[in-house]
């Protein structure tokens, strides 16, 4: 039992990033219509960004209260990443916009490449150790065997937040609308009085500065960072996206949750189910084995309504 | 009127022989002024004809953009690696019973073999996603290149199938009707090393892969390919299986990477997962959109710029850095990722059919 209530609580922890990266594949494909292939990266840059400046904050000063310290870092990452992310649309989106569908793929994939390379050549091709701002000690739950940590409850609690803030965003404000009636039909939404192009800029630093702050998590999670940290989570939250329901914004957070869910469960149990053949370094294949599945047997998501019409 | 007054003097066929005569005198001119280093890096840049050109049948015919082409390399190199190398009778007492002297299946039959495997897995990636969005396809080859990559580089426990990320080594050369293409050829007049037998070979594979894909082009098939790239929907109303085609398209150019794969494996004499990492299934993208997405001429054009390119790079990137600064600032791998990422993002802005584009009445 206590570990099936840790990969649960795992499970939450990976789940709610997932999520928060999600959001922004899936806001972006609802306005555009597209993949952000350099999603990851956004992420990646952002980990990357908040590392050097906790390093310039620790080495300024000592006796700033951690959580000032994270606020701090984590709002000029979220800014620096909400910029990345505008600039990456205006250059590798926007003027291919009425291209054949191939080429903002491609340009996407360049720019993710670009953009690896860049933080390989500013910070370092080796992995860095991030620091831990936030208590790691295990909290035993419930004296089951199973524990949290203060860091974990955070990352969990920080991304329901944002998330419940996202939503009402979307749904309550005016700015929600605009987005809505953009991701509904542009040109109709255009001659509404809603500037199309405005829109999906903003759409893009909303995404990037959700990207940031999962970067972040995962970077103070693992205890670690490195220019190839956004590939991997930025593949599972892309299918994360795809379960919910591309487009959805409620299927991209249940769609989350559900993956890491899914994720840290197999892993825990894979090596018992199959006699020890496979191990938990095969964790990765199980997004891959939703993925196909919900291709195959409910391509538009669990929320999601709209059939695949651009085929 | 220069160019008329040049070209219109001679035959086509002149031009032909030409040609043929240059290229097979292309690696001993090469051999002589840059030594076997550099017939080394033409018989790798054959290859990635090979590859290019199954991939632009993929991406350049049928529009379909697949992230985890490399995947179908390596299963081609890893069959060839397992049925032709001492590892698995070594791990396995029940197979070593069985092959007495060992494994040595012919390239030529695991080629085959490897081309129906290839076409397979093909096949069942493409058949969930090709219905849907292009976009899905490109998502689910990238996953199905990593989890290629995870197999091969996990699978040396419980069983060891694949020896992880040390690779299996000891992997047969190439050999046809007994002639070794390690040794030279003595032909008695002259000798030809083994290198320059393995170009030829290689040769030969890209000459007829381009075939292949010229007579595809021009065929129903490829007809109908470029009818589904243009407009899914009007090709379809013209009774066009869209989703057939796709799936011949993508097993097609699986099935060049497996027999490049196999000859791959056979040439290098060892294969590790290091060798089919993203990377290089982005590096035989860039080869095709620099060149020329849907024009083999360029395609090909691009995949020898690309394959050369990092060599000469290494060459003067770093001679170049000592003399202006004194050190190497910046390492020549990450010079390379840069400008393909570059280039990748330029070219689609402005200049999208590539540096060698479709002239005529298709462009």
């Amino acid at each position: 039992m206590d570990i099936f209530l840790q990969q649960i609580i795992n499970g939450l922890v990976l789940g709610s990033i997932y999520a928060l990266i999600a959001l922004g594949y899936t806001m972006v494909y609802g306005v555009l219509g597209i993949i952000n292939f350099a999603h990851g990266e956004v992420l990646m840059i952002g980990a990357m960004v908040s590392l050097s400046l906790l390093h310039l904050i620790l080495s300024m000063t000592s006796d700033l209260p951690a959580w000032l310290t994270l606020l701090i870092v984590l709002s000029v990452t979220m800014a620096v990443c909400a910029a990345l992310s505008y600039w990456i649309e205006r250059i590798a989106y926007r003027p291919l916009r009425n291209a054949p569908r191939l080429a903002p793929l491609i340009s996407a994939i360049g720019m993710s490449i670009l953009l690896q390379t860049i933080a390989m050549m500013i910070w370092s091709r080796n992995p860095m150790t991030y620091p831990q701002l936030l208590p790691s000690i295990p909290i035993d739950l419930w004296s089951s065997g199973a524990t949290i940590t203060g860091k974990e409850i955070v990352i969990i609690v920080v991304a329901l937040a944002v998330m419940c803030g996202l939503l009402f965003l979307v749904e309550k404000t005016k700015l929600g609308r605009a987005m809505r009636a953009t991701a509904e039909n542009t040109q109709i939404a255009a001659l509404m009085g809603v500037n199309p192009n405005r829109i999906i800029s903003i759409t893009f630093m909303l995404g990037g500065a959700l990207a940031a702050l999962a970067g972040i998590m995962i970077a103070s999670n693992y205890g670690n960072v490195h220019f190839y940290m956004g590939f991997i989570p930025g593949l599972k939250a892309f299918t994360a996206a795809v379960l919910g329901g591309i487009g959805n914004l409620k299927g991209a957070m249940l769609g989350g949750l559900l993956l890491g869910l899914i994720e840290s469960l197999g892993a825990g149990y894979i090596g018992d189910l199959t006699g020890g053949v496979f191990g938990s370094n095969y964790q990765d294949i199980f997004a891959f084995l939703v993925l196909i599945l919900v291709l195959v047997l409910r391509p538009t998501g669990l929320l999601g309504e709209r059939v695949s019409d651009r085929a | 009127m220069l160019k008329e007054a040049l070209f219109d003097r001679l035959p086509r066929s002149a031009y032909l022989w030409i040609g043929i005569i240059a290229l097979i005198l292309l690696p001993w001119v090469v051999g002589a002024s840059g030594g076997n280093y550099w017939v080394r890096v033409l018989d790798f840049a054959l290859l990635y004809i090979v590859l290019a050109l199954g991939l632009n049948v993929v991406v350049g015919f049928a529009g379909l953009l697949d992230l985890g082409y490399i995947a179908f390399y390596a299963l081609g190199a890893y069959s060839y690696a397992l049925l032709a190398s001492p590892h698995l009778p070594q791990h396995f007492e029940t197979i070593a019973a069985a092959f007495p002297q060992g494994m040595h299946f012919s390239p030529w039959i695991v080629a085959v073999f490897s081309i129906i495997l290839a076409a397979l897995f093909g096949i069942l990636l493409g058949f969930p996603t090709l219905q849907l969005r292009g976009d899905y396809l490109a998502i689910v080859t990238l996953g199905f290149g990593e989890i290629i990559r995870i197999f091969m580089n996990n699978l040396d426990r419980p069983l060891n199938l694949t020896n992880g990320p040390k690779g299996i080594t000891a992997i047969d050369p190439i050999q046809i009707f007994g002639i070794s293409f390690t040794k030279p050829l003595d032909l008695g007049l002259i000798q030809i090393p083994g290198l320059y037998l393995v170009f030829y070979l290689f040769l030969l594979l890209a000459i007829s892969v381009a075939m292949i894909c010229l007579h595809l082009q021009d065929s129903r098939i490829g007809r109908a390919w470029v009818a589904i790239r243009e407009d899914e929907i009007a090709a379809k109303a013209m009774g066009i299986k869209t989703r057939n085609m796709k799936l011949l398209a993508f097993a097609i150019g699986a099935s060049f990477a497996g027999v490049a794969g196999v000859l791959f494996s056979a040439f290098q004499g060892f294969v590790s997962p290091e060798s089919f990492t993203l990377w290089e299934s982005i590096v035989v993208l860039a080869m095709v959109v620099l060149g020329g997405i849907g024009h083999i001429p360029g395609v090909i054009l691009g995949a020898v710029l690309l394959a050369i390119f990092p060599e000469v790079l290494r060459g003067i990137a770093q001679p170049l850095q000592q003399a202006l600064f004194g050190q190497v600032i910046i390492d020549v791998e990450i010079i390379r990722q840069l400008i393909y990422g570059l280039a990748l993002i330029l070219i689609m802005l402005y200049r999208p059919g590539g540096i060698w584009q479709k002239g005529g009445k298709n462009s």
